[in-house]
């Protein structure tokens, strides 16, 4: 191989890796996108069932999150990778006993991290649960409004309000832990640098682009969600 | 004192019969008794008293080398966070701006990513690395120096991995640190300044005992992440906890190898958080009305 000098390695096109190291760039933002609805939802939900009257309730919620928070994320990456084709092998056989299943990495990352990033959102959303008083529900269902109607219009919105803090810290955990999927094949900014590495042999180098790429989504997202507090400061403020 | 009882509101009392929480309740803690039996039965029913006899030994030695991963790296990562975080509370800009670089990139990229930076990015730089050495003294068949490179130490996957980890939690050490001792307040400096303590003394005399209150709870839960996190050395060929997993997994196709994983990670986990708690309480004894 002839001897590239760095710049032809980060230019764009067939003889450099720019144009691949993007494409992860996009997998591994698509991911963190596509699990933060998810991991939201669950970790609402876990909440409402850690903070209800009903024991039964309590104790389920608190199982999820103790499992899912005390598993190294890695091992709880690889359980669900490996051993999620094993079991749908097993229910699948009952029907068509000559099919074979494979589990997409992308969507084995997407649950696996939705079910990380829900058990640390739930504590967020429980702390911000805790801060709304119990006037607001009373008041809520004072002037009518069902128990569904008060969550919706009266407790969510100063709810999101004050768990929006915390939940761009476990965002910007879910940023991170996305490279943990390359592990398992996903083509992502990581794997696609590791790849640039070992193939052009300048592995400080790709590692390093990695590690800004990293950086620079950082920067970009405490630029967005200080805007989207800074609007919602707006809205707070005209009432 | 009845005043107040009478003022204190009692619980409501507890709903009869099958509410449909109650219902969803008990299904979900079902489900989870179901999903608990499920992997015991699968773990009694795939018993394997030759894999046992295989593996169990490298899991133990396993334990041993994530346990001393991670002790070091915490304890060189608790001595390297104090001048991060000296700088991180110094005046001085250029000083405050190194500091705050330094915890921002560390805290901003993923470990993995600062993991393979150091395991193979390190091996770029082997020409430059191989020409610091120092002579350390070897006892072998009489005393002989044996000339000891930064590359010796850099090609050893379990030194790669301590390195990077020191660094990563050194930064998150400093903030804990500089949280912690900001979280007193500003009185009390003032206060033992006016006793005629000097500023290191008051620093160890009166602020830290304070701090290291507030500091138990994010110290704790540093040493957690790191015992997950240390996990990731598996990827870079350390026979650690994990690494021992996946080679297990590889020669046996066989799921119960990170079952087993799993549950020692879980028991390990849960353990050290029941002992901060419980050592939180017994510091914060004398807080208590």
């Amino acid at each position: 191989m002839p001897a590239q000098s760095i710049w032809t390695l980060l230019s764009w096109g067939p003889d450099g890796w720019s144009d691949d190291i993007a494409y992860g760039v996009i997998v591994t933002v698509l991911l963190a996108l596509a699990t933060l609805p998810i991991g939201l939802t669950i970790g609402f939900f876990i909440a409402l069932g850690k903070q209800s009257e009903e024991p039964s309730l309590r104790l389920a919620a608190n199982i999820y999150t103790t499992v899912f928070r005390g598993l190294p994320e890695l091992v709880t990456l690889f359980l669900f990778f490996f051993g999620m084709p094993i079991l749908l092998q097993h229910l699948i056989r009952y029907f068509r006993p000559e099919a074979t299943i494979d589990v997409n990495s992308f969507v084995a990352g997407m649950i696996v991290l939705s079910l990380i990033f829900s058990s640390y959102a739930s504590e967020v959303f429980l702390s911000a649960f805790r801060a709304i008083p119990k006037g607001q529900y009373e008041g809520g269902y004072s002037i009518g409004l069902s128990k569904w109607q008060t969550m919706r219009l009266v407790i969510l919105p100063q709810l999101l309000r004050i768990a929006f803090p915390g939940l761009e810290n476990c965002w910007l955990s879910l940023l991170k832990d996305t490279s943990l999927v390359s592990v398992v094949g996903l083509a992502e900014t990581l794997r696609n640098a590791g790849v640039a590495a070992r193939v052009t042999k300048h592995s400080f180098l790709f590692y390093s682009i990695a590690a800004l790429v990293f950086l620079a989504l950082a920067i970009v997202s405490s630029f967005a969600t200080s805007a989207i507090l800074r609007s919602l400061g707006k809205r707070e403020a005209q009432r | 004192m009845s005043a107040t009882a009478a003022l204190v509101e009692r619980p409501p009392p507890r709903t009869r019969g099958w509410p449909r929480q109650r219902i969803v309740g008990y299904a979900l803690v079902c489900l989870w008794i179901a999903f608990g039996l499920g992997i015991v039965s699968y773990l009694v029913f795939a018993w394997n008293p030759a894999f046992f006899a295989k593996y169990a030994p490298a899991y133990l030695q396993g334990l041993g080398v994530t346990l001393s991963l991670v002790a070091i790296s915490m304890v060189l990562g608790a001595v390297m966070s104090v001048p991060v975080a000296y700088g991180r509370m110094s005046r001085n800009r250029i000083l405050s701006g190194l500091a705050y670089c330094y915890v921002y990139f560390f805290r901003g990229t993923p470990l993995l990513v600062q993991t393979f930076l150091v395991y193979y990015g390190v091996g770029s730089f082997r020409p430059q690395l191989s020409e610091f050495g120092i002579y350390l003294p070897v006892i072998s068949d009489g005393l002989t120096f044996v000339r000891f490179t930064l590359w010796d130490f850099f090609k050893d996957a379990f030194n790669c991995g301590i390195f990077a980890f020191a660094l990563n939690t050194a930064a998150y050490q400093a903030e804990i640190l500089r949280g912690a001792i900001e979280s007193v307040h500003r009185g009390q400096w003032e206060g033992a300044a006016s006793l005629g303590l000097h500023k290191l003394q008051t620093l160890r005399k009166i602020i830290l005992p304070q701090a290291l209150i507030v500091a138990l709870r994010p110290y704790g839960n540093e040493l957690i992440l790191m015992v997950k996190a240390s996990a990731i050395v598996a990827i870079i060929t350390v026979y650690d906890l994990m690494g021992n997993a996946k080679l297990a997994f590889a020669n046996s196709f066989d799921i119960q190898a990170y079952i087993w994983v799993a549950l020692v990670y879980l028991v390990m986990v849960e353990l050290l958080r029941h002992a901060i708690e419980w050592i939180e309480r017994r510091i914060t004894i004398h807080l208590k009305r």
